[in-house]
């Protein structure tokens, strides 16, 4: 008996399962050309959201018969998770306006993504409006599977009152050179301006670095990616002067090595943060702060500094069956119109050639942007190279072990790192 | 073929039914990824997913990374589980006695079993950050590095924490065994002449042994699945790695990183290791 009831119930389970996995029986080209209702989702901050809304009530008011639903992306313990689950089960939305470029690779090598370059004019699409950096985002098969839609250029936010306090100018703060950022660091934290100059999350994260080492890492190296050419970049003199600055920092007590059960510049713990645009909104009234771009050994003009991007792009998902639809609304939410409407609601800047000339009114009313802006040209993204997530764990794991904690010599603990990562990066 | 009673294939098929789905198959498919190079695709989509054999086992033993992991949840469960069945037999057996305010002090010890972690993390955070309760208590005496990014201390600081958070479940436990315990035995004890503490010893102790056997059983196995306090407590596996668990392993390596058969493979080593340690916690426990 038992021999026949164990065998059959798991061919029962199989079964069930293998018809709960089947596609929809639509094929890739049909559904390139097939228009109708698509769902999407976005982000849930409230500022994109209100944006999100009002771009699909416009959309849905022209196309009647090609309705949008939009809804907030599930909540998970990242986006890039629930939308990997959603790959997995055959349940994504068509479009989601707030892909990781990191995990644009694995949502590739899943079969999740759908190449953009298949429909008539995008590749062109892609490149007029985002100009030369488009080129970081074409994955390793020279196709388009993400457009880039919007960047939060990565800079240094000071207190002014801490510097002040501590006898630093809060107008013109030395933070241009790494000898001047460490200068001003000890200076600030001597002078009690605030317990640290600078509190970047020193957990083991994979996305941490994206906030510490690697927007100073590109500013050093004038706009170079972590891994260029299936090499890694960041074991070379730049990349070591940039881990020594902050290794310095750890072991002087100027950056703290436990996380903080908050937001530490805005509650005066730290006198320093590495944000981006949306932090003006956020910080707004509640500190009177500055900015300045991150600092590199060499005093680099402002105006030729690289900073990460911290984009978010839209990608096309292959559950989608009514693809030029989503192909029209993804033109149609990145138009001149609505990227104007995206800046001007959430502050963050659309991935878009010349926005200063683009929106000139927006910018003569909103001074505090337009370094953004001007930053947002010269942007350098994480590479889009397989085992991009491992990567980043990689370096992270190494830049912990030898920078935050210093448990290993950074020298030695990158150059290990960027065996492996070279191996990673050679993987398919 | 069916036995001589059918109807009872019906009654037990509903069970059999959520073990092979819920366990058996996911089990079963586990062992099938660790041996493959596996990896999540979208439905329909034509996917190379080689038999690798050993290679995923053989990349996790040579991981030190996995290896620390290990290594910290050998830690934990050296601190964790003999702290779960001493605190939990001691107050289990308070709060059976007839003491003021019983009820209360049951709901007490109850509550932190019951509140989700995210909450109770946000408390030992406070509690045992630099700047916290805990260091301003102690002074100059707190330790440096602070407990939590400190090498040393921090799997120890997570194992007192889970102890702390699960003793509700295992006093519970213990309090039903008691139950069970001849009043006579004690009564016997008491006219031999037994103070309290000998009585402990010689009548409580052996009298809950079953007890103790499920408590250090549940104790290994929720002890060595253990994700989410280093994940919020040590901000992922914090400081350096120390307190990084095979499952936030796992979850780094087959969800993050895209390596389910890794994963699978990690999650079949802890298997294995579970079963053994639990094997021989059984032997010895249960031996006369």
């Amino acid at each position: 008996m038992k021999r026949t009831v164990a065998p059959l119930l798991l061919a029962i389970t199989l079964a069930a399962s293998t018809a709960a996995c089947g596609d929809s029986g639509t094929s890739a080209a049909d559904a390139a050309v097939k228009r109708g209702p698509i769902k999407i989702w976005y982000s849930n901050n409230p500022e994109e959201l209100a944006w999100g809304q009002a771009m699909v009530a416009a959309w849905n008011t022209a196309h009647p018969d090609q309705q949008v639903t939009a809804e907030e992306i599930p909540a998970g313990k990242t986006s890039e998770e629930t939308i990997g689950a959603a790959i997995t089960a055959g349940t994504a939305p068509c479009l989601v306006f707030n892909t990781a470029p990191a995990a644009v690779p694995q949502f590739q090598k899943q079969g999740g993504l759908v190449a953009l370059d298949e429909f008539p004019g995008a590749r062109d699409y892609i490149e007029q409006r985002t100009g030369e950096r488009a080129t970081q985002y074409v994955s390793p098969d020279d196709k388009y599977y993400q457009l880039p839609w919007k960047s939060n250029p990565v800079v240094i936010f000071y207190n002014k009152k801490a510097f002040a306090a501590a006898g630093i100018d809060p107008e013109r703060p030395p933070l241009a050179t790494h000898a001047e950022f460490l200068d001003t660091a000890r200076k600030v934290v001597k002078g009690g301006g605030a317990q640290f100059a600078i509190l970047p999350a020193p957990s083991a994260e994979f996305f941490q670095s994206w906030f510490d080492f690697y927007p100073m890492f590109a500013a050093e190296t004038g706009g170079r990616q972590l891994v260029e050419q299936g090499r890694a970049q960041f074991a070379g003199d730049e990349g070591r002067r940039v881990a020594q600055l902050w290794r310095t920092l750890y072991d002087e007590g100027l950056a703290g090595r436990e996380k903080y059960n908050g937001d530490a510049f805005a509650d005066g713990k730290a006198a320093m943060s590495v944000v981006g645009p949306w932090a003006i909104s956020v910080y707004g009234d509640k500190v009177e702060w500055g900015a300045v771009p991150v600092p590199t050994s060499q005093r680099t003009p402002a105006s030729e500094i690289h900073t990460f991007s911290d984009a978010k792009n839209v990608a096309m998902y292959s559950a989608c069956t009514n693809r030029a639809t989503a192909w029209d609304l993804m033109k149609f939410a990145t138009s001149n119109e609505q990227d104007g409407a995206l800046l001007a609601g959430t502050g963050q800047m659309p991935m878009r050639t010349g926005l200063p000339k683009a929106y000139p009114d927006y910018f003569a009313s909103h001074p505090n942007y337009t370094g953004f802006a001007d930053l947002a040209e010269r942007t350098v993204e994480v590479p889009n190279v397989p085992n991009s997530i491992a990567i980043w764990q990689t370096v992270r794991d190494a830049y912990s072990s030898s920078v935050i904690f210093g448990k290993s010599d950074p020298t030695t603990a990158l150059d290990e790192a960027a065996s492996k990562v070279d191996q990673l990066a050679g993987q398919r | 073929m069916f036995g001589r009673q059918p109807v009872g294939l019906a009654f037990v098929s509903p069970y059999v039914v959520f073990l092979v789905m819920i366990f058996a198959y996911p089990l079963g498919l586990a062992v099938w990824m660790s041996f493959h190079d596996y990896f999540f695709a979208a439905p329909g989509v034509a996917v190379d997913r080689p038999f690798v054999g050993f290679d995923n086992y053989t990349a996790v033993l040579g991981d030190p990374a996995v290896r620390r992991a290990f290594l910290n949840i050998l830690i934990f469960l050296v601190i964790n589980v003999p702290l779960t069945v001493v605190l939990s037999l001691i107050l289990a057996s308070a709060l059976n006695a007839a003491i003021p305010f019983r009820t209360f002090f049951r709901v007490s010890f109850y509550v932190p079993y019951l509140t989700a972690s995210v909450a109770v993390v946000g408390v030992w955070l406070f509690l045992f950050n630099s700047d916290g309760l805990v260091n301003k208590v102690l002074g100059p005496l707190a330790p440096e590095p602070s407990w939590l990014v400190n090498t040393g201390l921090a799997m120890p600081v997570v194992a007192i924490y889970v102890t702390w958070k699960q003793l509700g479940f295992f006093i519970l436990l213990y309090l039903a065994a008691l139950q069970n315990v001849p009043k006579e035995l004690y009564e016997a004890a008491a006219v031999d002449g037994a103070s309290r503490s000998r009585a402990f010893r010689s009548v409580t102790v052996p009298g809950v042994r079953p007890a103790t056997t499920l408590v250090v059983l549940l104790a290994t196995i929720t002890g060595a699945n253990l994700f989410t306090e280093p994940y919020l407590l040590t901000g992922g596996g914090g400081p350096n790695g120390t307190s990084t668990s095979p499952v936030l392993l796992m979850y780094q390596r087959g969800i993050e990183q895209g390596e389910p058969g890794v994963a699978a493979a990690i999650g079949m080593v802890l298997v294995i290791g579970v079963l053994a340690v639990s094997l021989v916690n059984r032997r010895l426990l249960e031996r006369d």
